[in-house]
C-alpha cells in the first residue's frame, strides 16, 4: 500500500500494546473481572469500570463489520470496522487486496503495516 | 421541569453568503447576531444570554461575548459538532425556564469554502489526548468515508440502494431551485446522483453536502417578551439530545443518537411524527437523512430507503416536506455545521415565510433534527420540536 500511514500517538495507557505491535502481535485488553475484551484499549474496563485488565493474545481473526474505499485521494484505500473473533469491533483498514471484491462479512485476518517513524499499526487482509 | 410553553423562537437569520473571502469568521458570527436580534425586534442591549459552539473564534463564549461587547448574567458552549445549535436552542430553552436569562443569543459562523478546508476527503486535525487517537488516526478515517461505512452496513442489513439515497438530494434541489441563496440550485434526477463521480463507496459526490461560509443566528426569549413582539410567535414544545459512540466495541453503525433524542423531544412535546407538517432533518449525507428519519420514527428502522423514494420528501409532492431551503445538500452547510440552518428553515415554515413554492399549508408543527461530529464512530444528536400559536 502506497498510502504514508501517520504514526499512532503511543500513551502510557497504550504502551504495551505498542511494544507488542513491535513484535508483530496483536493483543486486546481484557477485563478479568467481567470476562470481556474491548476497543479502543483503555486502563478502565468500559463494560464494569474494572482496572483489572491484562493484555491477551488476540487470534488476529475477524469479519468485515462494513467498509468504504476512498476513491478521491491519490492512492484509494478502504477504512473498515472489523468484528474480532475476540469480541469487539476495531476501526481499521483492509489491505493488500482488490477493493472491488470486497463484502461485509467476509473472514479477514492481520497484518501489521509500517508507519512513518512509529510502531506498526494493525490492519486487515481478506483469507 | 420541562421547555414546553417555558421559551419562543423571536429571532432567525441565515447570512446570505456563501463565499466570504474578505470577511472574519467573528464579524460574520457579529452579523449573523445583528440580523437575528433585527428580525425579532430587539437589540444587543436585551441580550443576557450568550450561547456558541466549537466554530465561534476563542475559548468558549469569550471572545465573541468581547466581540460583540455583549453584557451577559448566563453562558452555554455546548459542543457536539453540527447538531450544537438544535441542542443550544433547547439550552436556551430550558435556562430561561430557570429564570437564568430572558433573551438568549445563538451564532454560528464560519468560512471553510474560503480557507480551502477538504472538508469531507481529509482527516481533521485531532487533539492527541482524544483516547481514540491511536486507533483511529492511522487508518485516515474522514467525515466522507466515515458516513460511507454507515451506508455500506445500511444497504447490507436493509437493502437501501443507491437509487433511493439519491431521492433525497433530488428532494433538495427540487426546493433549492427557488432559493436565490442556494449553492446548488439547479434540480437534478436520480441518474445525475448516482453517476457522479464515487468519493468514498457506495457515496457519490451528489450524495455529499456543500461546503460553504456563511452562518446563523437564533434570539430565543421568555414568553412574556415574545408576547411583545411583531413576529409570529414560534414556540419550543420539545427537546431531546444523545451522545452515541462505539461502546467499547459493540455497536452498530445503522442507528443514531436520534433514536434516543427523538423519543425524548415527542414526550416533551406531547405529539408523535405523525403530527409533524415539517422536518428539518441534518443532510450531511444523503444517509444521514435516511438513518434520522427512520431513528425518529417516521418510518420503521430499515424502511428509510422506501420512505425517501419517489419525492416523498418534496413538499407539494410528498407526506414529509424537508429541507425546503434546499437543506445543506444544495443550500448552505456554514462552517460544516447543519443544525442552525435546520431551525432558521423549521422557523420560517412556522412563520409561513418559506417560498410559497415549498410554504407547507397550515404548518402548525416543525421539527428541526441534528447529527454532529461522525455517525461512523462517535456523534451528536439533538432534536428540537416548535409549534406555531
Amino acid at each position: 500500500m502506497a498510502r504514508k500511514i501517520d504514526p499512532p500517538v503511543v500513551t502510557a495507557e497504550t504502551k504495551a500494546f505498542w511494544n507488542a505491535a513491535r513484535e508483530g502481535r496483536l493483543t486486546v485488553p481484557f477485563c478479568t473481572a467481567c470476562g470481556k475484551a474491548h476497543w479502543y484499549p483503555r486502563a478502565i474496563c468500559p463494560f464494569c469500570a474494572s482496572d483489572k485488565l491484562e493484555w491477551r493474545a488476540a487470534s488476529g481473526k475477524g469479519t468485515l463489520y462494513t467498509f468504504s474505499v476512498m476513491r478521491r485521494v491519490k492512492e484509494p484505500y478502504a477504512i473498515a470496522h472489523v468484528t474480532l473473533a475476540e469480541g469487539p469491533t476495531m476501526l481499521t483498514n483492509i489491505v493488500d487486496c482488490d477493493f472491488d471484491a470486497l463484502a461485509i462479512g467476509q473472514p479477514v485476518a492481520v497484518v501489521f503495516k509500517d508507519t512513518e517513524n512509529g510502531p506498526p499499526v494493525p490492519m486487515f487482509k481478506p483469507v | 421541569m420541562t421547555v414546553n410553553d417555558k421559551a419562543y423562537i423571536a429571532g432567525a437569520y441565515e447570512h446570505p453568503t456563501r463565499l466570504a473571502p474578505d470577511k472574519s469568521v467573528a464579524q460574520l458570527h457579529a452579523e449573523v447576531a445583528l440580523g437575528a436580534l433585527a428580525d425579532a425586534g430587539l437589540t444587543r442591549d436585551d441580550v443576557d444570554g450568550y450561547f456558541c459552539s466549537g466554530d465561534a473564534p476563542g475559548p468558549g463564549p469569550a471572545s465573541m461575548a468581547e466581540y460583540m461587547n455583549l453584557k451577559l448574567r448566563h453562558v452555554d458552549s455546548t459542543e457536539i459538532g453540527g447538531a450544537s445549535y438544535t441542542l443550544l436552542a433547547a439550552h436556551a430553552a430550558q435556562a430561561i425556564a430557570l429564570g437564568k436569562c430572558d433573551v438568549a443569543l445563538i451564532t454560528l459562523a464560519g468560512r471553510p469554502r474560503s480557507e480551502g478546508m477538504a472538508t469531507g476527503t481529509a482527516p481533521r486535525p485531532r487533539d492527541p489526548n482524544q483516547p481514540e487517537a491511536g486507533f483511529e488516526a492511522p487508518y485516515a478515517i474522514t467525515t466522507a468515508n466515515g458516513y460511507a461505512m454507515c451506508a455500506m452496513r445500511h444497504m447490507h442489513d436493509y437493502g437501501t440502494t443507491s437509487a433511493q439515497l439519491a431521492w433525497v438530494k433530488v428532494a433538495a434541489s427540487h426546493h433549492a431551485q427557488y432559493n436565490p441563496h442556494a449553492m446548488l440550485p439547479e434540480v437534478v434526477t436520480v441518474e445525475d446522483v448516482v453517476n457522479s463521480p464515487l468519493i468514498a463507496d457506495p457515496l457519490h459526490r451528489l450524495d455529499c453536502c456543500v461546503i460553504s461560509d456563511g452562518g446563523g443566528a437564533l434570539v430565543i426569549v421568555r414568553p412574556e417578551i415574545a408576547k411583545t413582539l411583531k413576529r409570529p410567535p414560534v414556540k419550543i414544545i420539545g427537546a431531546g439530545e444523545a451522545v452515541k459512540h462505539l461502546a467499547g466495541g459493540t455497536f452498530d453503525l445503522t442507528t443514531s443518537g436520534a433514536a434516543r433524542a427523538g423519543p425524548m423531544a415527542f414526550a416533551e412535546a406531547g405529539v408523535t411524527p405523525a403530527d409533524i407538517k415539517y422536518a428539518s432533518i441534518y443532510d450531511s449525507f444523503t444517509i444521514t437523512v435516511v438513518i434520522q428519519l427512520e431513528d425518529l420514527g417516521f418510518c420503521a428502522k430499515g424502511a428509510g430507503g422506501k420512505f425517501v423514494a419517489d419525492g416523498n420528501l418534496i413538499s407539494g409532492v410528498g407526506k414529509l416536506p424537508f429541507n425546503t431551503d434546499g437543506g445543506g445538500l444544495c443550500n448552505n452547510h456554514p462552517a460544516n455545521r447543519g443544525s442552525m440552518t435546520k431551525v432558521i428553515e423549521a422557523v420560517r415554515q412556522l412563520r409561513g415565510e418559506a417560498h410559497p413554492a415549498v410554504q407547507v399549508k397550515n404548518c402548525d408543527l416543525a421539527l428541526a433534527q441534528g447529527t454532529g461530529f461522525q455517525l461512523g464512530t462517535r456523534h451528536g444528536s439533538a432534536t428540537l420540536i416548535m409549534e406555531r400559536e
